[in-house]
Order: structure tokens, then C-alpha cells, then sequence
């Protein structure tokens, strides 16, 4: 029974992590780097829904929905804005300055948020804003927050995929990432495509803030540091640029620190998630389901 | 083409005239803050400069730069602690005593994170880009958490009370040996494998280079000297936590190296010595700075995007 319970408690984790990396994951197929901006997007999200959930009614539903939807719209603004100053006038040089505009993104967020007159570097706490129901069944605590969480990931990882393999965008977005110089000349429209992703990406990572907050119950500006690692290894363990990698990368990291976190080799958590990340790219250097690219001269 | 001569033309006198500023700062700058503020610089040159060696010359993409200095930091801490009382006395010593004993324990942090580069430069074997970016950056997490765990040597509260014996001069020296060491070791024959790497690994090895030899080489002596800045930071703070080395720090780091122009060692330094004083001079706009650092930080890199001190044209 324990083992079902910590299997749950995995589950609603990597599904936290799963929507994170995914952003990551697909900002890497059409743009070819790390956007460490990610992170601080996916706090924004969980200050957005804790700021909407103030002034509204908790514990209803309605109110729940608000604020993930309030909380992926600004995200997803957000992330095409940060897109449109600090990357694309980059667009052409090396990907390492991009990095560099991606670090200066996010400690200018993070320096921001700490600033007193802005958010402060206080931890606040996060309403409940979504009905919360213990049940037991057979001995299993199952909250509705955790079920909330699963459901939410579920639902919107099955309509990011509809997007990208049922629509025209999408198709676009797997043609830039397959080839950009071919996806031009076919007539694909490079800005919109990346300017898309950036909002889908962004989205995704608002929703899991606000998820992820309802799970902890605070909010602070640099919650989404850790997080964030995290659903970056995720993304490389999946295989970084592949959508259905990100997801199983995800549940894969939220069930390895569920099960240490609760066996004796707690504090050990982190570092036998990196080295069994090491384990496995020494074994298949792009991640579990990335492409292999064939080398040529 | 015709080979490029990039390196300053009598190294050996530069080193000397290095050394010989090292030891008569040592003796002007009295002032504390100006202390604090000139052996941040050094140490920071001496981690930029080291990781260019990776990150800049090979070609190869480390985010782990903190993790080796941690060891640096933590072996020679634990040297001049467990052996400082037997070796030096209850009085505390003579100060060539507690020099020799402090080389000592630099020596011994360098060296131990020279082995831990060396156990990092091994998946360089079959990694490249990114995926190499994330191993480094998982070694550095996986040393801050063993270390985090290791309880005679802190655990989480980190170490405390280790003796003040770094100084400008101590600094100053290493970083021109850095200096010294990185700016030899590219001009030389051998050295030139390092940027054949980087240019074209494929190509590199068709002309018969080792480029597996080439980039471990590089990990273990940017490691090495990674180590030896630790080790002066450790003896500087006088208190050292693995907290302090996550990889953030190492972000700085290879912030400096990029902002400084990868594979350009003086744009490199002066990058440094820039990201160490930029803080310290927007200090009267005290919680704005680190705002408008992280701008800077943006603006400068879209505004030069191939490296604020890179001046001449990339050789392509």
C-alpha cells in the first residue's frame, strides 16, 4: 500500500515536471538551446494564479480554472515577449550568446520579483483555490490537488500533441525542427512558428506553477530554480526536442526523487537523479527517445 | 592561411613582471575593502581563464566549473585544519610556515580536482553540445550533495574557521600563472590540437590528433586550476558551504568566458574583472543593482554579440 501511495505522490510530481520540460523540450526543437528563462516563467505562472486567487472565491471550481487559464495567458505572453527582445535580435549568432541573453532573462526576473516593491524574496502563502477533499480508500490518501495535478498534465499534454501533429502550426513547428532552411522554403514563416512555440512553451510551464504551488502551498521567486533543473535533466534524459521524451523524462525524474525521498537515502535525492542521468546518456548519448543524428563530413 | 601568432610575444618576462606586481601589491593595498574586492577579481580571473581552456579553446561546453572548485576548496581546507595545529603549533607559526603549510594545501585542492575533471572528461568521450552541457552540470550538482553529506566535513552547515591565508599577492600570482600556463599551452605545437578540436573535430582527426586525449587534457587542467581558486576562496571567506558552489556559480563563470569572447584570453579577463566590479559599483543603488546587472548582462551581449573585448574578426 505504501508503495501505491509514494506511486501516486510520483505521479503527481513528474507530472509537474513533465509540463516544464515539455516547454523546454520543444523551444530546443525549433531554436537548438536552453531557454533558462523557463524556470522563471514557470514562477510567474504560480505568482499570476496566487495574485487572481485572492480576489476570488475559494475552493470552487470556477475559480480554480480562472486562475491556470489567467496564469498560462500571461505566461504565454510573457514567453513571446522575452522571445521578441532578448532572442530574436540573436537570431543569427552563435547559440552560446542567446544563452547568455537567456541567463540575463532570468536573474533579471528573479532580481526583480526579490525586489521589495515588487514581489519581495519572501516566501507567500498560495490560496486554495481549487475544492480540496481528502479521501482514503483502502488505506490510500488520495487528495484532490494531486488528482487536480495529474489531470491537468494529462489533459494538456494529450492537446499539445493534437496541436503539433493535427494542425497546420504544428506541422510547421515539426518542419523547423526537422530542417529551418527547408521549412522556408517551403514557405514557413520561421517568426511565427518560433514565436508559437515560445506561447505554447510558456503556457505549459504557467500551468505547472500554478499546479505546483497548489501542491506547496507557497509561492517565492526563486521556487522555480529547482524545479526547473529538474525538468531540464528531464528533458535530456527523454531525449531533448522529443515531446513524448519530455513527458516520460518527467515521470521518470518526479518517480526517482518520490522513492529516494522516501527510502533512507533521502538526502542523496538529487545526485542519484543526476548520475542515473549520467548512467544513461554514457549508454544512449541523445536520451531515451531522442533522434540520433548521423554524423557527416 | 598563414598561422596566426595570437599570444603577448615574451610570456616568460610578462609572468615575471607579474609575479614582481603580485608581491608589491601585497604590500601597498592595506585597505580592507580594496582587498576584499582586488582577490575576488583574481580569483575570478584564474576560474574564467581556466574554463576558457574548455569552453573557449576546445570547444567543449562545461557547466560544472563550481563543483571542481568546491573540491579545490574543501581538500584544502581540510589540509590546513587537520594538519595546521601539529604542524604549526600552538602559537600559530612562522608565516613561512603557514605559506608552505597554505601551498601545501593549495597543491593537494588542485590536484584532487584535477581527478575529479579527469573522472568529468571521461563521458566527454561520447558526448557532445548539450548533452555534455548537462553530465558537467550533473557532476557538479552530484559533488555539492556528496559533499552536503559528508559530515566531518560540515555536512550542510559547510566548513568554518579555516586560518585568513589568502592574499592579494597569493592570488595575483596564481592568476598570472594561469594566465601564464593557458596562453603557453595554446601557442605551443601541442596546443594547437586544442583549437583544431574546436574547429573541426572530424577534420582534426583525419590529420591523425587524438581528440578524445585533447579534450580530457583540457578538463583536468582547467579542473586544476579551478581547484587552486577554490582553494583561495575557501582561505579568503574563511567559511565554505556546498551551497556556494551550485551552479549558479558556475553560470557566472561561463557568463565571463562568453561575455569575454571564447577563446580570447585577455577579453576573457577583462570580462572578469568587469562582472566583478560591476556589482560593486552600482552598490549606492542598492536594491536595483543586481536589476539592472542581469541588464546589462542582456544588453551588452546583444549589443556585442561576438564578445565585448573580441576586436578582431573571427578567423573562419
Amino acid at each position: 500500500m505504501e508503495f501505491a501511495q509514494q506511486l501516486l505522490n510520483a505521479l503527481s510530481l513528474g507530472a509537474i515536471y513533465a509540463l516544464i520540460a515539455l516547454g523546454f523540450t520543444m523551444v530546443y526543437g525549433v531554436l537548438r538551446f536552453i531557454n533558462f528563462a523557463h524556470s522563471d516563467v514557470f514562477m510567474i505562472g504560480a505568482v499570476v494564479g496566487s495574485l487572481l486567487g485572492n480576489y476570488l472565491p475559494l475552493g470552487t471550481w470556477w475559480s480554480g480554472l480562472a486562475c491556470l487559464l489567467a496564469a498560462m495567458a500571461v505566461c504565454a505572453l510573457l514567453g513571446v515577449i522575452i522571445e521578441r527582445v532578448a532572442y530574436r535580435p540573436l537570431r543569427a549568432a552563435p547559440r552560446l550568446n542567446v544563452l547568455i541573453t537567456a541567463i540575463g532573462v532570468s536573474l533579471f526576473i528573479e532580481y526583480l520579483f526579490q525586489n521589495e516593491h515588487v514581489f519581495g524574496a519572501a516566501p507567500r502563502p498560495f490560496p486554495p483555490v481549487f475544492p480540496s477533499v481528502l479521501w482514503q480508500w483502502h488505506g490510500l490518501s488520495i487528495s484532490s490537488n494531486q488528482l487536480i495535478v495529474i489531470g491537468v498534465a494529462l489533459l494538456l499534454v494529450v492537446a499539445l500533441e493534437l496541436i503539433v501533429y493535427r494542425t497546420r502550426i504544428g506541422t510547421a513547428m515539426r518542419a523547423v525542427s526537422l530542417n529551418p532552411r527547408a521549412a522556408q522554403l517551403v514557405g514557413i514563416n520561421p517568426d511565427v512558428v518560433v514565436t508559437f512555440t515560445f506561447a505554447l512553451g510558456s503556457a505549459l510551464a504557467g500551468a505547472g506553477g500554478v499546479l505546483y504551488a497548489l501542491n506547496y502551498q507557497s509561492v517565492e521567486p526563486l521556487m522555480g530554480v529547482m524545479p526547473g533543473l529538474k525538468a531540464f535533466v528531464a528533458a535530456v534524459l527523454g531525449g531533448i526536442g522529443s515531446i513524448p521524451g519530455a513527458a516520460l523524462g518527467g515521470l521518470l525524474i518526479g518517480g526517482i526523487e518520490t522513492f529516494i525521498g522516501g527510502s533512507q537515502f533521502s538526502t542523496y535525492k538529487d545526485a542519484i537523479a543526476f548520475a542515473l542521468l549520467i548512467l544513461i546518456l554514457l549508454f544512449r548519448p541523445t536520451g531515451l527517445l531522442g533522434r540520433r543524428i548521423p554524423e557527416k563530413v | 592561411m598563414t598561422p596566426r601568432r595570437s599570444g603577448p610575444p615574451w610570456p616568460h618576462l610578462l609572468l615575471g613582471g607579474a609575479l614582481l606586481a603580485a608581491f608589491l601589491l601585497t604590500r601597498w593595498v592595506t585597505d580592507p575593502y580594496a582587498n576584499d574586492v582586488l582577490t575576488t577579481i583574481g580569483i575570478n580571473v584564474i576560474l574564467a581563464v581556466s574554463l576558457n581552456l574548455v569552453n573557449g579553446y576546445t570547444g567543449q561546453f562545461s557547466l560544472g566549473h563550481a563543483g571542481f572548485m568546491s573540491v579545490g576548496a574543501y581538500l584544502s581546507a581540510t589540509i590546513t585544519l587537520l594538519l595546521g595545529p601539529s604542524i604549526l603549533g600552538e602559537d600559530g607559526g612562522a608565516p613561512w610556515a603557514q605559506n608552505a603549510l597554505f601551498c601545501g594545501g593549495l597543491l593537494v585542492g588542485g590536484l584532487s580536482a584535477a581527478a575529479a575533471g579527469l573522472l568529468v572528461g571521461i563521458p566527454s568521450l561520447r558526448l557532445r553540445g548539450d548533452y555534455l552541457a548537462i553530465v558537467t552540470l550533473g557532476f557538479g550538482e552530484i559533488i555539492r550533495v556528496i559533499f552536503q553529506n559528508i559530515e566531518p566535513l560540515g555536512g550542510a552547515l559547510g566548513l568554518n574557521g579555516i586560518p585568513n591565508y589568502t592574499t592579494v599577492g597569493w592570488t595575483f600570482a596564481i592568476a598570472a600563472l594561469t594566465v601564464f600556463v593557458v596562453v603557453c599551452l595554446i601557442n605551443s605545437t601541442y596546443g594547437r590540437g586544442f583549437i583544431a578540436t574546436h574547429d573541426d573535430e572530424i577534420a582534426a582527426e583525419a590529420m591523425g590528433l587524438n581528440t578524445t586525449r585533447y579534450k580530457v587534457v583540457a578538463f583536468v587542467v582547467s579542473a586544476f586550476f579551478a581547484g587552486l581558486a577554490g582553494g583561495l576562496y575557501g582561505h579568503f571567506k574563511m567559511s565554505i558551504t556546498a551551497a556556494g558552489f551550485d551552479f549558479t556559480r558556475s553560470i557566472e563563470i561561463v557568463v565571463m568566458v562568453i561575455l569575454g569572447g571564447m577563446g580570447n584570453t585577455l577579453g576573457v579577463i577583462l570580462a572578469a574583472i568587469l562582472l566583478t566590479l560591476l556589482p560593486e559599483v552600482l552598490r549606492p543603488i542598492a536594491e536595483f543593482r543586481m536589476i539592472l546587472y542581469a541588464l546589462l548582462l542582456i544588453v551588452l551581449m546583444l549589443l556585442r554579440p561576438q564578445g565585448l573585448f573580441n576586436f578582431r574578426r573571427r578567423p573562419r
